[in-house]
C-alpha cells in the first residue's frame, strides 16, 4: 500500500484487497490542501489553480503572484535559448494573470550533471555548457527585462546528464481590482506583441517525449526563438492599457504559451465561444498553414480581450510602445463552439463541451516498493572519504573539520556568485536582502542568504521574501523528500523573518517516466506529502506544474532515468523591510542557538555523499508534522521579539556547514561544542555535524537575550552549541579532544567550489 | 506621474524621465527623483520625439538605465542615434538653461553615442549637430555582466553639480553597478582634459574598479556640471535597506541621506537655489 491511512485521505478509494484509487492525483493532494485551509479560514487565497499563476493578498491595494515552470526539453538540446525562453514564457504568465500583473522577481533553479560525470552519452550536451549556457540564457533575458533574478539553486547528479532540469520562476504585482478579469460575448480577440512564425510548433508535445541520441534532429523545430525586448515593449505596453485613463482597456487577457493561439484563444473562450480569422495574425514570413498559424509556439505574445470601443486608443498605446496588434476575431459564435477560419473557409470547429469537459482521465497503476527505490537512487560514485577512498575517516574533530572542507566546496553547496552576479538581481530598485549577504568574502562578496527579501512597492515599507526547498537527497523516499523540501521552504523564509502564517507555496514535480508503476507510486508519495504538510505547516499550494516523463535512452539502449525531483518555491511577507533578518553572524561575544532535533540519520545527506554512510546510519531522516511547524512558529516568535541577531537554515551540509557559514560570513571565529545539542538516539559526532534532519535552525542570539529567547520558544528543544568570537578560527571541541581551521580557509572553500 | 513625496527645498521642480523600449530603471529613478524633492513624470521618446518642446517645460531630467532597443549594435547606439535625429536640440537649450541631467548605466552609454557626455569644451556653447563620441563604454575587463557593490570616492575637485561636496563615511561610501559595458576608454589626451576641467565626478576606489576604466573614472560630467553620466545607479541607493550589509551597519551609519539619494537632493537643491 502507498499509505497507510488511505481511507482518510480525500478522494481515496480502497478497494477490499487493498489498492487504493486515486481520483485526479494532483487535485486530490496538492489542491485539496490548499482547498481544505480556505475552508478552515485561510482567507488570503485570491486566485489558486485556475489562473496563469496563483494569486494571494500582499496588503489592502496589491496582491502578488507566483507562477514557476520547468522548460526541460528545450534546454537540453539548446540551453541558452531553452532557459532564455523558459523565463520569458513564466514571465508572461504573470502579465498574463487576471488583468495583467507587474513582473516583480524571478526564480531559477537547475538540475544538471556534473562537469566530471562518468559519461557523456550521444546526443547530451557536456553538462558544463549545459549550465553555463542555461545561466547565460537567464542573464539575458531577466537582465534585458528588467527583472531581477534573486533566488535559485544548483543540484548535482550525474542522471541529470540527459535531461537537465531549468526551473524558472516569475513574481508579479498587481492592484487587488485587477485579479480576475472577465471576457464578454463580443469582445475582439486582440493578439499583441510578437510575429507568429514556424518556430515552436509542437513544443508542448516535445516537452512531454522522452529524449533519445536522435531527440536534437527530430524536434529541433519545437525550440522557441525568445527576444527580450519585444517582450519588454509588450510589458510596457499592457501596463499603459492596464493602467490607462479611465480604466483598464480590456476584459481579459492570458498569454500563448504552450499550444499558442490554440490554448490561449481555446481557454478565454470557455464560455462565450469565439470565432478566429486565423490569416489576420501576422507572420514573420509567408507560406504558413493556418494549422501553423493556430499552434505555433512563436514568444513573446498575448491575446486580450477588448470591447470594441477601445480598440483606437489599444492602437495608439501600441504604436507609442512599437508594439504590433492584430484583431484576430472574436469571442462567441453561434452556439458557443470555437470556429476557426483561414480567408473565409470555415477550417476547424470544436464545440465548447468537448473542448473543456470531454478530457479523458487515463488510469494510471501505482506500486510503491521502498527496496527498488532505494537502490535505484543508490550513487555508483565512490566517496572521496570511505574506505577504499582517498581519506580514511575517524571520529575526532579533525576528521570532521576535513569534511568540512570538502562539503563547503561541493557544487551544491558553494557559493553561487558566479551566477548570482551575472543577474541584475537589484534592478527595480527594491533589493532589502539580496541572494549574498554579509561581510565581502573575495570572489563571493557575500554568504549565502536564505531567502531574498524586497521591497515591492515604492513608498512602502512593506517586504516580501522569496525562497525555495529542494531536497532531491531524499529521493529515495518522496514522502519524506516532498515534507523536508516544504520545511526547507518555510525555514528559508522564517530564517528572514517572514510571517510563517502568510506563506504560499508551489509544486513543480519532474519525474522519470510515470508509465512506469514504480515512479508513478513514487509520484504518489510526493503527491501525499505535499497534502500533509501543506496541511500541517498551513501553507496553501497557490499554483504548480509538473513534467512526468524525464528520461533518455542511449544509443545502446540504457535508461537513464532522473532522480524524482519536487520543487518548492515560496514566499511570504515580512512586516517592514528594517525588521529583515539575516544569515551572517554580526558579533563577536554573542551565542550560537541550535533549535530543533538532530538524529543519527545521515541517508541522503552530502556526507554521506563524500563519506559514505552504511547500517542504521544510513536511514532517511523522518520529518515530524508537528515538531516542523512548532519549529517555525518559535522561531518566527523569537525573530519578532527582537532576539535574533542572525539566523540561518541548517539544511545541505548540516549543521557544522550551516554554523560555518554563518561564522565567515559574518568575518568572525566560531567556538562550537556539540555536546548540548538536543538529540534523538545518540548520533556520532559526524551525524551531529552532518546529518540533515529538516526542521532545525541556528540562531545567534546575544547572552543576555537568552532567558528571553527560551520564552520565545516555547517547548521548541534548543540549545547553545556555541560562541562566535573575533578570532578567526572555526574550533570543534568534543569532550577532551578539538580541532580548528581559519574560517577565512573556509570561506575560500566555498566562494571557489562553484566559481566558473 | 509620481506625487512629490517631500518637499525638501521649498520648492519642487518638474523632473521627466525618458524611456524607451527596453529602458527598465525608470521606476527607481522616478521614485529617487520623487524622494529627493522633484515632481516627476515619465515620457516615451517616441511621444517626446513629436513634440520636443515639452523639454521646454522641464528643470530635471533623468535618462535611465536599461537595454534601450536591446542594446543592438553596441550598447545605447540605437538610442542615442534616435536622440541625435529628435529632441537633441531641445535637450541641448535645457542644459544651456541650467537643466541638471542624469543618465545612469545605459543612460550613461546612451549619453555618451548622442553627443551628449562628455559635452562642448570649456566656456563653449552646444553645437547645433551633436558631437560624436570621444569615450567609449566598453566590455568589462571581467568579459561578463557584474551585478557588483563597489567603493567609490568624489573628487574634490569635481564640477559635477549632483556630486559636489558630497562626502560619505566608510562603509555606506559604496554604489551599486549592474552592467557588462561599463569600461570607460578614450585616448589620453580626453582624460587628461577630463581630470583637468573637473569632469570627473565620481571613481571606483583603488582595488574597486572591477570593469577596468581608465583612470578607475565611474563617472563624468560636462563642463557645466550639469550632465552627469555614470555606470553605477545611484537610483538603487535612496534608502539604507538597500545597502548590501545594512544589516551590519550601526544605527549611527544609518543616519542621514544614502549617497545615491543625496546625489538627486544636490541636484534638486540646485535647481531650488538657481530659481531663487
Amino acid at each position: 500500500s502507498l499509505s497507510a491511512d488511505a481511507k482518510s485521505r480525500p478522494n481515496h478509494e480502497v478497494s477490499a484487497d487493498g489498492t487504493v484509487l486515486v481520483k485526479n492525483l494532483l487535485k486530490s493532494t496538492v489542491a485539496a490542501s490548499t482547498h481544505e485551509l480556505m475552508k478552515e479560514g485561510i482567507d488570503w487565497c485570491l486566485s489558486v489553480f485556475i489562473d496563469n499563476s496563483g494569486v494571494v493578498a500582499f496588503d489592502d491595494e496589491h496582491a502578488v503572484c507566483f507562477k514557476c515552470e520547468t522548460h526541460n526539453r528545450p534546454s537540453a538540446i539548446e540551453p541558452y535559448g531553452g532557459a532564455a525562453t523558459g523565463i520569458g514564457g513564466c514571465i508572461r504568465d504573470v502579465i498574463g494573470t487576471g488583468l495583467g500583473a507587474k513582473p516583480i522577481a524571478a526564480t531559477d533553479v537547475f538540475c544538471v550533471a556534473p562537469p566530471d560525470v562518468a559519461e557523456v552519452p550521444a546526443g547530451c550536451l557536456d553538462p558544463r555548457r549545459v549550465l553555463t549556457q542555461v545561466v547565460a540564457g537567464v542573464r539575458d533575458y531577466g537582465n534585458r527585462m528588467g527583472i531581477p533574478t534573486l533566488n535559485g539553486a544548483v543540484w548535482f547528479d550525474d542522471a541529470y546528464v540527459g535531461n537537465p532540469l531549468v526551473y524558472c520562476g516569475c513574481i508579479g504585482l498587481m492592484p487587488r481590482w485587477a485579479v480576475k478579469g472577465r471576457v464578454e460575448k463580443g469582445d475582439r480577440i486582440v493578439a499583441l506583441g510578437g510575429r507568429t512564425g514556424r518556430d515552436g510548433i509542437h513544443g508542448a508535445t516535445f516537452s512531454s517525449a522522452e529524449l533519445t541520441d536522435k531527440h536534437a534532429d527530430e524536434f529541433s523545430h519545437a525550440v522557441q526563438i525568445g527576444n527580450a525586448i519585444t517582450e519588454k515593449k509588450l510589458l510596457d505596453a499592457v501596463m499603459a492599457l492596464r493602467d490607462a485613463e479611465g480604466g483598464c482597456l480590456y476584459r481579459g487577457i492570458t498569454d500563448c504559451g504552450a499550444g499558442g493561439f490554440s490554448s490561449a484563444v481555446g481557454e478565454m473562450a470557455r464560455e462565450h465561444g469565439a470565432t478566429v480569422h486565423l490569416e489576420r495574425a501576422p507572420t514573420k514570413y509567408d507560406g504558413l498553414s493556418p494549422t501553423e498559424v493556430w499552434i505555433s509556439e512563436a514568444q513573446e505574445r498575448l491575446v486580450l480581450a477588448v470591447p470594441a470601443e477601445n480598440l483606437e486608443r489599444i492602437a495608439a498605446t501600441c504604436a507609442d510602445h512599437g508594439v504590433e496588434w492584430c484583431e484576430l476575431g472574436e469571442f462567441g459564435s453561434a452556439g458557443g463552439d470555437l470556429v476557426l477560419l483561414w480567408h473565409g473557409t470555415e477550417v476547424g470547429r470544436l464545440s465548447d463541451r468537448f473542448l473543456h469537459g470531454a478530457i479523458p482521465m487515463p488510469v494510471r497503476e501505482a506500486t510503491w516498493d521502498p527496496a527498488w527505490a532505494a537502490q535505484s537512487r543508490a550513487t555508483t560514485r565512490q566517496p572521496k572519504f570511505a574506505a577504499g577512498g582517498r581519506f580514511r575517516l575517524g571520529g575526532d574533530p579533525a576528521d570532521m573539520l576535513k569534511v568540512l572542507d570538502e562539503l563547503l566546496g561541493h557544487p551544491n553547496l558553494a557559493s553561487k556568485a558566479w551566477i548570482i552576479r551575472q543577474y541584475d538581481h537589484e534592478v527595480q530598485g527594491g533589493s532589502v536582502l539580496k541572494p549574498l549577504v554579509g561581510v565581502d568574502i573575495p570572489g563571493s562578496g557575500g554568504g549565502p542568504g536564505d531567502a531574498a527579501v524586497i521591497r515591492p512597492k515604492a513608498g512602502s515599507s512593506r517586504a516580501l521574501a522569496i525562497a525555495n526547498g529542494l531536497a532531491t537527497g531524499l529521493a529515495a523516499d518522496p514522502y519524506v523528500m516532498a515534507i523536508a523540501a516544504i520545511d526547507e521552504c518555510v525555514r528559508n523564509l522564517v530564517c528572514v523573518g517572514a510571517d510563517p502564517t502568510r506563506i504560499a507555496i508551489l509544486d513543480n514535480f519532474c519525474w522519470p517516466s510515470c508509465k512506469d508503476p514504480r515512479n508513478m507510486g513514487a509520484l504518489v508519495r510526493a503527491a501525499e506529502g505535499c497534502y500533509d504538510a501543506a496541511k500541517a505547516y498551513r501553507t496553501p499550494f497557490i499554483s504548480g506544474k509538473d513534467s512526468l516523463n524525464n528520461q533518455f535512452v542511449t544509443e545502446s539502449g540504457r535508461v537513464i532515468q532522473i532522480p524524482p525531483t519536487l520543487l518548492i518555491s515560496g514566499f511570504a511577507p515580512v512586516e517592514r523591510d528594517d525588521r529583515a533578518v539575516s544569515m551572517d553572524a554580526k558579533r563577536s561575544g554573542t551565542r550560537l542557538v541550535a533549535v530543533g532535533v538532530t538524529s543519527g540519520r545521515l541517508g541522503g545527506s552530502h556526507f554521506s555523499l563524500v563519506a559514505g554512510v552504511s547500517g542504521a546510519a544510513a536511514a532517511l531522516p523522518e520529518p515530524s508534522l508537528s515538531a516542523g511547524p512548532a519549529a517555525a512558529a518559535a522561531v518566527a516568535r523569537a525573530i519578532a521579539a527582537g532576539l535574533v541577531l542572525s539566523a540561518h537554515d541548517c539544511s545541505d551540509g548540516g549543521l557544522l556547514c550551516a554554523a560555518a557559514e554563518m561564522a565567515f560570513s559574518g568575518g568572525l571565529g566560531l567556538s562550537l561544542d556539540l555536546a548540548a545539542l538536543p538529540v534523538d538516539g545518540t548520533p556520532s559526532l559526524a551525524a551531529r555535524c552532518f546529518a540533515e534532519d529538516p526542521s532545525r535552525y541556528l540562531l545567534e542570539v546575544a547572552e543576555e537575550s537568552l532567558p528571553r529567547l527560551g520564552e520565545a520558544l516555547g517547548g521548541v528543544p534548543f540549545a547553545v552549541i556555541g560562541t562566535f568570537n573575533a578570532d578567526p578560527a572555526l574550533r570543534l571541541v568534543d569532550g577532551a579532544a578539538s580541532a580548528e581551521v581559519p574560517v577565512a580557509a573556509l570561506a575560500a572553500r566555498w566562494s571557489g567550489g562553484l566559481s566558473w | 506621474m509620481v506625487s512629490m513625496q517631500e518637499e525638501t527645498f521649498g520648492y519642487s521642480p518638474r523632473a521627466l524621465v525618458i524611456t524607451a523600449p527596453g529602458i527598465n530603471c525608470d521606476l527607481e529613478l522616478c521614485d529617487a527623483f520623487a524622494l529627493a524633492g522633484a515632481t516627476v513624470e515619465t515620457e516615451l521618446l517616441s511621444r517626446l520625439a513629436r513634440d520636443p518642446s515639452r523639454l521646454d517645460r522641464v528643470e530635471l531630467i533623468g535618462l535611465p538605465g536599461g537595454f534601450s532597443y536591446g542594446d543592438d549594435i553596441a550598447a545605447g547606439r540605437i538610442m542615442g542615434q534616435l536622440i541625435r535625429q529628435t529632441i537633441y536640440p531641445a535637450l541641448a537649450a535645457a542644459i544651456e538653461r541650467g537643466v541638471p541631467m542624469i543618465t545612469p548605466c545605459n543612460g550613461f552609454q546612451i549619453a555618451v553615442q548622442a553627443g551628449l557626455l562628455p559635452g562642448p569644451a570649456t566656456g563653449a556653447r552646444w553645437p547645433e549637430r551633436p558631437a560624436m563620441p570621444t569615450v567609449a563604454l566598453t566590455q568589462n575587463a571581467t568579459a561578463r555582466f557584474n551585478d557588483i557593490w563597489t567603493r567609490v570616492e568624489i573628487p574634490r575637485d569635481t564640477k559635477c553639480v549632483w556630486t559636489r561636496g558630497l562626502r560619505f563615511a566608510a562603509g555606506t561610501d559604496l554604489l551599486p553597478s549592474a552592467h557588462g559595458e561599463g569600461r570607460l576608454v578614450a585616448d589620453d589626451e580626453t582624460i587628461e582634459s577630463l581630470r583637468a576641467n573637473g569632469q570627473v565626478a565620481v571613481r571606483y576606489a583603488e582595488g574597486d574598479n572591477f570593469n577596468g576604466s581608465l583612470d578607475r573614472i565611474a563617472g563624468i560630467c560636462d563642463p557645466s556640471g550639469l550632465v552627469f553620466g555614470l555606470m553605477p545607479h545611484p537610483e538603487r541607493y535612496t534608502r539604507w535597506t538597500q545597502h548590501p550589509r545594512w544589516t551590519r551597519l550601526p544605527a549611527a551609519a544609518r543616519q542621514g541621506f544614502p549617497p545615491g539619494l543625496a546625489m538627486f537632493r544636490n541636484a534638486v537643491a540646485h535647481v531650488a537655489a538657481a530659481r531663487v
